[in-house]
Protein backbone atom coordinates (compact mmCIF):
# COMPACT_ATOMS: atom_id res chain seq x y z
CA UNK A 1 0.00 0.00 0.00
CA UNK A 2 2.38 2.64 0.78
CA UNK A 3 4.28 2.59 -2.59
CA UNK A 4 1.04 3.29 -4.24
CA UNK A 5 0.37 6.27 -1.97
CA UNK A 6 -0.23 9.62 -3.30
CA UNK A 7 2.05 12.35 -1.67
CA UNK A 8 1.54 14.26 1.30
CA UNK A 9 0.56 17.85 1.21
CA UNK A 10 0.47 20.27 4.12
CA UNK A 11 -2.54 22.81 3.25
CA UNK A 12 -2.36 26.50 3.88
CA UNK A 13 -5.57 28.50 3.89
CA UNK A 14 -6.20 32.62 4.24
CA UNK A 15 -9.42 32.86 6.26
CA UNK A 16 -10.18 36.29 4.61
CA UNK A 17 -8.17 39.02 2.75
CA UNK A 18 -6.11 41.10 5.18
CA UNK A 19 -5.30 38.00 6.99
CA UNK A 20 -2.27 35.46 6.62
CA UNK A 21 -2.21 31.84 5.77
CA UNK A 22 -2.35 29.62 8.52
CA UNK A 23 -1.78 25.75 8.40
CA UNK A 24 -5.29 23.79 8.10
CA UNK A 25 -3.75 20.28 7.65
CA UNK A 26 -2.71 17.76 5.17
CA UNK A 27 -4.02 15.20 2.43
CA UNK A 28 -2.59 13.41 -0.17
CA UNK A 29 -3.05 14.11 -3.68
CA UNK A 30 -1.10 13.08 -7.26
CA UNK A 31 -0.16 16.90 -8.14
CA UNK A 32 0.13 20.09 -7.14
CA UNK A 33 -3.10 20.97 -8.85
CA UNK A 34 -5.09 17.96 -7.40
CA UNK A 35 -3.76 19.00 -4.43
CA UNK A 36 -5.76 23.02 -4.72
CA UNK A 37 -8.47 20.87 -5.53
CA UNK A 38 -8.67 18.36 -3.07
CA UNK A 39 -7.94 21.46 -0.46
CA UNK A 40 -10.81 23.52 -1.78
CA UNK A 41 -12.54 20.11 -0.86
CA UNK A 42 -11.93 18.81 2.61
CA UNK A 43 -11.58 22.38 3.89
CA UNK A 44 -13.20 25.34 2.45
CA UNK A 45 -16.38 23.34 2.34
CA UNK A 46 -17.79 25.71 4.71
CA UNK A 47 -16.41 29.04 3.57
CA UNK A 48 -13.09 28.70 5.72
CA UNK A 49 -10.85 30.36 3.16
CA UNK A 50 -10.33 33.08 0.19
CA UNK A 51 -7.27 31.71 -0.85
CA UNK A 52 -5.39 28.17 -0.48
CA UNK A 53 -1.34 27.57 -0.86
CA UNK A 54 0.06 23.96 -0.54
CA UNK A 55 3.21 22.49 -0.42
CA UNK A 56 4.31 18.81 -0.37
CA UNK A 57 5.16 18.01 2.76
CA UNK A 58 8.33 16.73 2.06
CA UNK A 59 9.69 20.05 1.46
CA UNK A 60 8.62 21.46 4.53
CA UNK A 61 11.94 21.38 7.26
CA UNK A 62 10.86 21.30 10.76
CA UNK A 63 12.65 22.23 13.82
CA UNK A 64 14.03 19.09 15.95
CA UNK A 65 11.88 18.46 19.15
CA UNK A 66 15.46 17.58 20.79
CA UNK A 67 16.82 21.23 20.08
CA UNK A 68 14.06 22.78 22.09
CA UNK A 69 15.95 23.22 25.14
CA UNK A 70 18.61 24.92 23.32
CA UNK A 71 16.18 26.92 20.65
CA UNK A 72 13.38 28.33 22.93
CA UNK A 73 14.49 28.55 26.52
CA UNK A 74 17.05 31.25 26.33
CA UNK A 75 14.34 33.48 25.23
CA UNK A 76 12.52 32.58 28.45
CA UNK A 77 14.38 35.66 30.76
CA UNK A 78 14.62 38.51 27.80
CA UNK A 79 11.49 40.43 28.67
CA UNK A 80 12.64 43.36 26.65
CA UNK A 81 12.62 41.99 23.43
CA UNK A 82 9.03 42.22 23.99
CA UNK A 83 7.48 45.69 22.75
CA UNK A 84 5.55 45.96 25.46
CA UNK A 85 6.32 49.84 26.70
CA UNK A 86 4.56 51.50 23.56
CA UNK A 87 1.23 53.32 24.50
CA UNK A 88 -0.89 51.59 21.44
CA UNK A 89 -4.00 54.05 20.44
CA UNK A 90 -7.16 52.26 20.78
CA UNK A 91 -8.34 52.44 17.06
CA UNK A 92 -5.11 49.39 16.55
CA UNK A 93 -6.88 46.51 16.66
CA UNK A 94 -4.98 42.94 15.85
CA UNK A 95 -1.81 43.65 17.83
CA UNK B 1 -49.79 21.24 -23.33
CA UNK B 2 -50.34 24.74 -21.88
CA UNK B 3 -47.49 27.21 -21.23
CA UNK B 4 -47.49 26.39 -17.78
CA UNK B 5 -47.48 22.91 -18.11
CA UNK B 6 -44.48 22.80 -20.53
CA UNK B 7 -42.79 24.94 -17.47
CA UNK B 8 -43.46 22.46 -15.08
CA UNK B 9 -42.11 19.54 -16.96
CA UNK B 10 -39.48 21.84 -17.70
CA UNK B 11 -38.26 22.26 -14.57
CA UNK B 12 -38.77 18.94 -12.89
CA UNK B 13 -36.25 17.53 -15.97
CA UNK B 14 -33.91 19.70 -14.67
CA UNK B 15 -34.25 18.65 -10.97
CA UNK B 16 -34.74 15.09 -12.24
CA UNK B 17 -31.20 15.54 -13.22
CA UNK B 18 -29.90 16.92 -10.57
CA UNK B 19 -31.38 14.51 -7.96
CA UNK B 20 -30.52 11.24 -9.97
CA UNK B 21 -27.13 12.43 -11.04
CA UNK B 22 -26.24 13.48 -7.29
CA UNK B 23 -27.65 10.22 -5.80
CA UNK B 24 -25.42 8.44 -8.34
CA UNK B 25 -22.91 10.19 -6.89
CA UNK B 26 -23.54 9.80 -3.52
CA UNK B 27 -23.25 5.72 -3.91
CA UNK B 28 -19.63 6.39 -4.29
CA UNK B 29 -20.19 8.21 -0.20
CA UNK B 30 -17.83 5.58 2.34
CA UNK B 31 -16.37 3.97 -1.29
CA UNK B 32 -14.24 6.94 -3.04
CA UNK B 33 -10.61 5.12 -3.98
CA UNK B 34 -9.04 7.90 -1.66
CA UNK B 35 -10.56 10.02 0.72
CA UNK B 36 -9.97 13.33 -0.37
CA UNK B 37 -11.63 12.04 -3.77
CA UNK B 38 -14.39 10.92 -1.91
CA UNK B 39 -14.83 14.21 0.04
CA UNK B 40 -15.06 15.56 -3.26
CA UNK B 41 -17.60 13.36 -5.14
CA UNK B 42 -19.94 13.75 -2.27
CA UNK B 43 -19.83 18.07 -2.65
CA UNK B 44 -20.23 17.19 -5.87
CA UNK B 45 -22.99 15.16 -4.98
CA UNK B 46 -24.36 17.81 -2.57
CA UNK B 47 -24.59 20.36 -5.12
CA UNK B 48 -26.65 18.77 -7.22
CA UNK B 49 -29.08 17.60 -5.05
CA UNK B 50 -29.06 21.28 -3.72
CA UNK B 51 -30.13 22.48 -7.30
CA UNK B 52 -32.60 19.61 -7.82
CA UNK B 53 -33.92 21.12 -4.60
CA UNK B 54 -34.17 24.67 -5.95
CA UNK B 55 -35.97 23.38 -9.28
CA UNK B 56 -38.32 20.81 -7.07
CA UNK B 57 -39.01 23.68 -4.87
CA UNK B 58 -39.92 25.80 -8.10
CA UNK B 59 -42.39 23.33 -9.72
CA UNK B 60 -44.32 22.69 -6.09
CA UNK B 61 -45.14 26.47 -6.79
CA UNK B 62 -45.95 25.99 -9.92
CA UNK B 63 -47.94 23.16 -9.87
CA UNK B 64 -49.82 24.41 -6.43
CA UNK B 65 -50.93 27.66 -8.11
CA UNK B 66 -51.85 25.70 -11.20
CA UNK B 67 -54.11 23.76 -9.23
CA UNK B 68 -53.21 20.72 -10.79
CA UNK B 69 -52.73 18.75 -7.38
CA UNK B 70 -55.36 16.28 -6.16
CA UNK B 71 -57.30 13.20 -7.04
CA UNK B 72 -58.55 14.53 -9.80
CA UNK B 73 -55.35 15.02 -11.52
CA UNK B 74 -54.29 11.18 -10.22
CA UNK B 75 -52.50 10.86 -14.20
CA UNK B 76 -51.14 14.06 -14.65
CA UNK B 77 -47.78 13.01 -16.00
CA UNK B 78 -45.89 15.48 -14.07
CA UNK B 79 -47.17 14.59 -10.85
CA UNK B 80 -48.07 10.63 -10.72
CA UNK B 81 -50.61 9.01 -8.84
CA UNK B 82 -48.80 8.95 -5.60
CA UNK B 83 -49.24 12.77 -4.86
CA UNK B 84 -53.11 12.35 -4.48
CA UNK B 85 -53.26 11.81 -0.70
CA UNK B 86 -55.78 14.63 -0.01
CA UNK B 87 -58.31 16.68 -1.74
CA UNK B 88 -56.05 19.49 -3.02
CA UNK B 89 -53.51 19.25 -0.74
CA UNK B 90 -50.46 20.91 -1.43
CA UNK B 91 -47.42 19.01 -3.49
CA UNK B 92 -44.25 19.75 -1.77
CA UNK B 93 -41.13 19.20 -3.11
CA UNK B 94 -40.40 16.08 -1.34
CA UNK B 95 -43.65 14.41 -2.95
CA UNK B 96 -41.74 14.86 -6.20
CA UNK B 97 -38.60 13.54 -5.39
CA UNK B 98 -39.94 10.40 -3.64
CA UNK B 99 -43.21 10.00 -4.74
CA UNK B 100 -42.94 9.91 -8.75
CA UNK B 101 -42.60 6.48 -10.53
CA UNK B 102 -40.21 6.02 -13.34
CA UNK B 103 -42.31 7.03 -16.06
CA UNK B 104 -42.58 10.36 -14.29
CA UNK B 105 -39.24 11.42 -14.40
CA UNK B 106 -37.73 13.42 -16.74
CA UNK B 107 -34.04 13.14 -16.48
CA UNK B 108 -31.69 12.44 -19.29
CA UNK B 109 -30.51 8.82 -19.67
CA UNK B 110 -26.82 9.40 -19.10
CA UNK B 111 -27.49 10.16 -15.56
CA UNK B 112 -29.05 7.33 -14.30
CA UNK B 113 -26.18 5.19 -16.20
CA UNK B 114 -24.42 3.10 -13.26
CA UNK B 115 -21.93 4.00 -11.44
CA UNK B 116 -19.16 1.34 -13.01
CA UNK B 117 -15.71 1.88 -11.67
CA UNK B 118 -14.30 5.42 -11.43
CA UNK B 119 -13.20 6.05 -14.77
CA UNK B 120 -17.20 5.80 -15.76
CA UNK B 121 -18.65 7.58 -12.85
CA UNK B 122 -15.85 10.62 -13.88
CA UNK B 123 -16.52 10.38 -17.38
CA UNK B 124 -20.14 10.65 -17.06
CA UNK B 125 -19.83 13.54 -14.36
CA UNK B 126 -17.99 15.39 -17.05
CA UNK B 127 -20.33 14.84 -20.19
CA UNK B 128 -23.09 15.78 -18.05
CA UNK B 129 -20.77 18.82 -16.73
CA UNK B 130 -19.62 20.03 -20.01
CA UNK B 131 -23.73 19.76 -21.29
CA UNK B 132 -24.99 21.46 -17.65
CA UNK B 133 -22.69 24.39 -17.80
CA UNK B 134 -23.45 25.43 -21.58
CA UNK B 135 -27.01 25.26 -20.54
CA UNK B 136 -27.14 26.99 -17.11
CA UNK B 137 -24.88 29.91 -19.05
CA UNK B 138 -27.84 30.40 -21.33
CA UNK B 139 -30.75 29.53 -19.25
CA UNK B 140 -29.53 31.78 -17.02
CA UNK B 141 -30.89 34.74 -19.62
CA UNK B 142 -34.13 32.85 -19.07
CA UNK B 143 -37.34 35.22 -19.20
CA UNK B 144 -38.61 33.13 -16.32
CA UNK B 145 -36.82 35.00 -13.50
CA UNK B 146 -36.51 31.91 -10.80
CA UNK B 147 -35.08 29.45 -13.61
CA UNK B 148 -32.76 32.06 -14.34
CA UNK B 149 -31.19 32.88 -10.93
CA UNK B 150 -31.31 29.13 -9.68
CA UNK B 151 -29.06 29.06 -13.15
CA UNK B 152 -27.14 31.54 -12.45
CA UNK B 153 -26.20 30.59 -9.09
CA UNK B 154 -25.91 26.63 -10.30
CA UNK B 155 -23.33 27.85 -13.04
CA UNK B 156 -20.89 28.29 -10.72
CA UNK B 157 -20.64 24.96 -8.93
CA UNK B 158 -21.01 23.57 -12.63
CA UNK B 159 -17.77 24.82 -13.71
CA UNK B 160 -16.12 23.36 -10.73
CA UNK B 161 -17.52 20.10 -11.13
CA UNK B 162 -16.62 20.17 -15.01
CA UNK B 163 -13.01 21.51 -14.00
CA UNK B 164 -12.77 18.47 -11.65
CA UNK B 165 -13.84 16.00 -14.15
CA UNK B 166 -11.87 17.06 -16.94
CA UNK B 167 -9.02 16.77 -15.16
CA UNK B 168 -9.78 13.06 -14.15
CA UNK B 169 -10.80 12.71 -17.65
CA UNK B 170 -6.87 13.67 -18.87
CA UNK B 171 -5.36 12.27 -16.05
CA UNK B 172 -7.01 8.91 -16.66
CA UNK B 173 -7.22 9.37 -20.86
CA UNK B 174 -3.58 10.23 -20.87
CA UNK B 175 -2.75 7.60 -17.96
CA UNK B 176 -1.26 4.51 -18.09
CA UNK B 177 -2.57 1.15 -20.10
CA UNK B 178 -4.88 0.41 -17.73
CA UNK B 179 -6.95 3.56 -17.03
CA UNK B 180 -6.80 4.32 -20.81
CA UNK B 181 -8.67 1.18 -21.54
CA UNK B 182 -10.69 1.89 -18.55
CA UNK B 183 -11.46 5.41 -19.84
CA UNK B 184 -12.18 4.43 -23.79
CA UNK B 185 -14.75 1.40 -21.92
CA UNK B 186 -16.37 4.08 -20.47
CA UNK B 187 -16.92 5.90 -23.46
CA UNK B 188 -18.25 2.92 -25.60
CA UNK B 189 -20.73 2.18 -22.89
CA UNK B 190 -21.82 5.80 -21.85
CA UNK B 191 -21.80 7.75 -25.43
CA UNK B 192 -24.59 6.57 -27.04
CA UNK B 193 -26.73 8.78 -23.83
CA UNK B 194 -25.04 12.07 -25.08
CA UNK B 195 -27.31 12.33 -27.97
CA UNK B 196 -29.92 13.12 -26.00
CA UNK B 197 -28.90 16.02 -24.01
CA UNK B 198 -29.31 18.11 -27.19
CA UNK B 199 -32.34 16.64 -28.39
CA UNK B 200 -35.66 18.66 -27.23
CA UNK B 201 -37.79 17.12 -25.60
CA UNK B 202 -41.56 18.15 -26.47
CA UNK B 203 -41.61 20.58 -23.64
CA UNK B 204 -38.51 21.99 -24.44
CA UNK B 205 -39.38 23.00 -27.75
CA UNK B 206 -42.43 24.73 -26.13
CA UNK B 207 -40.48 26.57 -23.05
CA UNK B 208 -37.57 27.32 -26.18
CA UNK B 209 -40.12 29.50 -28.41
CA UNK B 210 -41.00 31.45 -24.91
CA UNK B 211 -37.25 32.17 -24.77
CA UNK B 212 -37.88 30.30 -21.47
CA UNK B 213 -35.03 28.11 -22.42
CA UNK B 214 -32.59 27.87 -24.41
CA UNK B 215 -32.71 26.34 -28.04
CA UNK B 216 -30.69 23.19 -27.54
CA UNK B 217 -29.31 22.75 -31.09
CA UNK B 218 -27.22 26.25 -30.31
CA UNK B 219 -25.71 24.43 -27.35
CA UNK B 220 -24.24 21.31 -28.99
CA UNK B 221 -21.79 23.09 -30.97
CA UNK B 222 -20.44 24.78 -27.56
CA UNK B 223 -20.28 21.30 -25.92
CA UNK B 224 -18.52 19.40 -28.62
CA UNK B 225 -15.84 21.67 -28.06
CA UNK B 226 -15.21 21.90 -24.64
CA UNK B 227 -15.59 17.48 -24.98
CA UNK B 228 -13.26 17.43 -27.38
CA UNK B 229 -10.82 20.02 -26.33
CA UNK B 230 -10.38 17.35 -23.14
CA UNK B 231 -10.40 14.60 -25.24
CA UNK B 232 -7.25 15.46 -26.96
CA UNK B 233 -5.40 16.39 -24.11
CA UNK B 234 -6.48 13.13 -22.27
CA UNK B 235 -5.46 11.27 -25.98
CA UNK B 236 -8.89 9.93 -26.65
CA UNK B 237 -10.26 10.22 -29.90
CA UNK B 238 -13.46 11.97 -30.39
CA UNK B 239 -16.24 9.39 -31.05
CA UNK B 240 -17.95 9.26 -34.74
CA UNK B 241 -21.37 9.70 -35.25
CA UNK B 242 -23.46 6.72 -33.54
CA UNK B 243 -27.08 5.89 -33.10
CA UNK B 244 -27.98 7.71 -30.22
CA UNK B 245 -30.70 6.58 -27.53
CA UNK B 246 -33.01 8.82 -26.16
CA UNK B 247 -36.26 8.65 -24.15
CA UNK B 248 -35.41 9.29 -20.70
CA UNK B 249 -36.21 13.38 -20.97
CA UNK B 250 -40.07 11.75 -22.20
CA UNK B 251 -40.27 9.15 -19.69
CA UNK B 252 -38.71 6.45 -21.27
CA UNK B 253 -35.97 5.30 -19.13
CA UNK B 254 -33.20 2.12 -19.46
CA UNK B 255 -33.51 -0.47 -16.55
CA UNK B 256 -30.84 1.45 -14.66
CA UNK B 257 -33.36 3.91 -12.97
CA UNK B 258 -36.28 1.54 -11.12
CA UNK B 259 -32.85 0.44 -9.13
CA UNK B 260 -31.99 4.35 -8.31
CA UNK B 261 -35.30 4.92 -7.04
CA UNK B 262 -36.00 1.87 -5.13
CA UNK B 263 -32.98 2.66 -2.96
CA UNK B 264 -33.89 6.24 -3.06
CA UNK B 265 -37.69 6.23 -1.74
CA UNK B 266 -37.77 3.09 0.01
CA UNK B 267 -37.81 5.00 3.45
CA UNK B 268 -40.94 7.56 2.02
CA UNK B 269 -43.10 5.59 0.58
CA UNK B 270 -42.42 2.48 3.50
CA UNK B 271 -42.61 5.75 6.48
CA UNK B 272 -44.91 8.07 4.47
CA UNK B 273 -43.93 11.58 5.89
CA UNK B 274 -41.35 9.95 7.98
CA UNK B 275 -38.74 13.11 8.96
CA UNK B 276 -35.37 13.05 11.39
Amino acid sequence: MAENQWPLWEVFIRSKQGLDHKHAGSLHAADAQMAIENARDVYTRRMEGVSIWVVESKYVHASSPDDATSFYEPANDKVYRHPTFYDLPDELKHM
Amino acid sequence: MTHSTALIHYTLHLADDGLILGHRNSEWTGHGPILEQDIALSNIALDLIGQARNFYQYAAELINIGGLSGPSNISNPAMGPGLSDGPRSPVTEDQLAYLRDGWDFKNCLLVEQGNGDWAKTILRQFLFSAYQTTLYEKLAQSRDKTLAAIAAKSYKEGVYHLRWSSEWVIRLGDGTEESHTRMNNALDELWKFTGELHTAATYELETAAKAISPDLSTLQPLWKEKVKEVFDEAGITYPPSVWMQTGGKEGRHTEHLGYVLAEMQFLQRAYPGCEW
